[in-house]
């Protein structure tokens, strides 16, 4: 890894430690380094470009790390990435992709995530995308999740878009099974003309299951970002969802929620916002001595920790 | 010190303020009178979050008139809001040191938590958002404005949405800005107890400053009353 790969991969899994931890990182579509452990196995996958995950039953305060280092302009990149979660395990994932595109021709990433979590298993997954450099050459991220949820297993995904991405389709879908529980914190912000699209498509199939996501986004200058979500309860369940948007400049949000009961005891609610900052928090900050610009960035900051 | 002179405030063709002019030369004021009067019309004007139609805002003899908001905060004017704003994703502790400007550490932000009768554990890593009654919003606003340690502080009606446990922490660390030298502190207030560890009690009424001492007592003698609309819980 050159100084580049370093700084971005710093920006993208920031807590990587090599130590004996479970890693695979994938620079330019080709796998350049790679470690598993005794609980967590990650192996090519033999039909198409990708690995799988493998973690072991009862594996308690596993890591992985899978990050993606994109620096080749021109590049458009494809990986499917399998999760296979053992019972009754405790894990950490940490993904992220980070663009370097200095040329004028567009680059891109496109990772397809499977999720298999099995019956009592806790994941955490953590993802941050980030873009960086001054061609005209674009960034673009168009990730796609899957997720089965077993029996009364947990997903709780923290994904990020920090800065510097054109344009990106975010696809997630799950399935939850009895008792199963998801959990999404999406972050957004974009500038300039860059356009952001989220779709949710969560689907309530257990008894007593929930999924409770929560989008908050900013979006500056000319961007434009759209949030599209279906919450379907199938079963006694419940599902939450939040959509917040700060609005600036010229920049335009959507907010395209959809929920649907198809059971009696089904309890599904949908919240969203959006505006621009609120003026009484402005005068707030500046209350305490903050000026407009730095108040306005904490205000942003605090929104999208 | 804070001075304002000849100061008016109109709006929509209704005077708001009518030819103030008051100095904040006691250690603690406290500005009352009925509803409407211009009371804090009056202290956001010292603050800068409104700008006067006429007349000036001095500020140990300077003219902070035409100052910023945030100007006159690193000035060492605080103001504690009547309604608490509330933030996504901005924690108690976030304000609190924003407030101190950085200087308060973690165990420091948990002690002032302490004073206004918060348990510092419970609340200091929470949201300043709608899962905090409106009561605790209260607190942790006085708390923030607390930690200035500003030359002049105003507070905007501190009483409003504290139940009487949190009120008697609140008339404690009024005393304690009351013994502060170099410390002004400017209240506008309803209730008696703030009143009576007042130095100085100014009256409004219709936009205008009414020195009547009866017109005060009625009023206190009022509040009494539960019957007449008094507060209960006084």
């Amino acid at each position: 890894m050159n100084d580049l790969d370093k700084h971005i991969l710093k920006i993208i899994n920031e807590e990587l430690s090599k130590n004996g931890t479970a890693y695979n990182i994938r620079k330019d579509g080709k796998s350049i380094e790679r470690n598993s452990n005794d609980n967590i196995k990650i192996e090519s996958k033999k039909d198409k470009d990708g690995i799988n995950i493998l973690v072991k039953e009862n594996t308690i305060n596993g890591y992985v790390h899978i990050p993606v280092l994109i620096t080749q302009s021109g590049l458009s990149d494809k990986v499917y990435n399998d999760f296979y979660i053992g019972k009754n395990s405790i894990v950490t994932i940490n993904a992220g992709c980070g663009i370097h595109n200095d040329k004028h021709k567009d680059s891109s990433h496109n990772g397809i995530h499977r999720f298999f979590i099995e019956e009592g298993s806790y994941v955490k997954y953590i993802e941050k995308h980030y873009g960086e450099g001054e061609g005209k050459g674009k960034r673009i991220l168009d990730p796609v999740t899957e997720v089965h949820l077993g029996k009364n297993a947990t997903l709780e995904m923290d994904t990020a878009q920090i800065k510097g991405v054109s344009s990106t389709i975010r696809k997630t879908k799950a399935v939850l099974d009895d008792g199963s529980k998801l959990i999404i914190n999406e972050k957004i912000m974009t500038h300039e003309s860059q356009t952001a699209k989220t779709i949710f498509d969560v689907k309530l199939n257990g008894k007593s299951s929930s999924a409770k996501v929560t989008s908050r986004s900013v979006a500056t200058e000319n961007s434009y970002q759209e949030f599209v979500s279906k919450v379907v309860g199938n079963n006694e369940c419940f599902g939450h969802v939040e959509c917040d948007a700060i609005i600036k400049d010229n920049a335009k949000v959507l907010s395209d929620p959809k929920i649907l009961a198809q059971h009696i005891d089904a309890r599904l609610i949908h919240e969203a916002t959006i505006g621009k900052i609120a003026g009484e928090q402005l005068i707030k900050l500046m209350t305490l001595g903050l000026s407009k610009k730095k108040a306005e960035e904490t205000i942003i900051n605090g929104f999208l920790k | 010190m804070i001075e304002l002179v000849n100061i008016s405030y109109e709006i929509d063709n209704k005077k708001i303020l009518d030819n103030i002019n008051i100095k904040f030369d006691s250690n603690f004021t406290v500005i009352t009178g009925p509803n409407g009067s211009g009371k804090s019309t009056l202290a956001k004007i010292i603050m800068g979050i409104i700008k006067p139609t006429s007349g000036k805002v001095l500020y140990n003899g300077e003219d902070i008139t035409n100052y910023s908001i945030d100007k006159r905060a690193r000035s060492g004017i605080s103001f504690s809001f009547q309604q608490p704003v509330k933030f996504k994703g901005l924690t108690v502790f976030d304000l609190i040191k924003l407030s101190s400007n950085d200087e308060l550490d973690f165990n420091s932000s948990c002690d002032i938590l302490s004073k206004v009768g918060l348990c510092a554990r419970e609340y200091i890593n929470r949201e300043i958002d709608d899962s905090l009654s409106g009561g605790e919003l209260k607190r942790i606003e006085i708390a923030s404005i607390f930690v200035r340690n500003s030359n002049v502080t105003i507070f905007d009606e501190p009483e409003a949405g504290i139940d009487l446990w949190s009120f008697k922490n609140l008339i404690s660390i009024f005393k304690e800005l009351r013994e502060k030298n170099n410390s002004k502190t400017i209240i506008i207030s309803h209730q008696e107890r703030i009143i009576s560890i007042a130095d100085k009690v100014i009256i409004l009424e219709n936009g205008k400053v009414k020195d009547d001492k009866d017109y005060l007592l009625n009023e206190l003698n009022l509040k009494k009353c539960p019957k007449l609309g008094g507060d209960v819980n006084e």
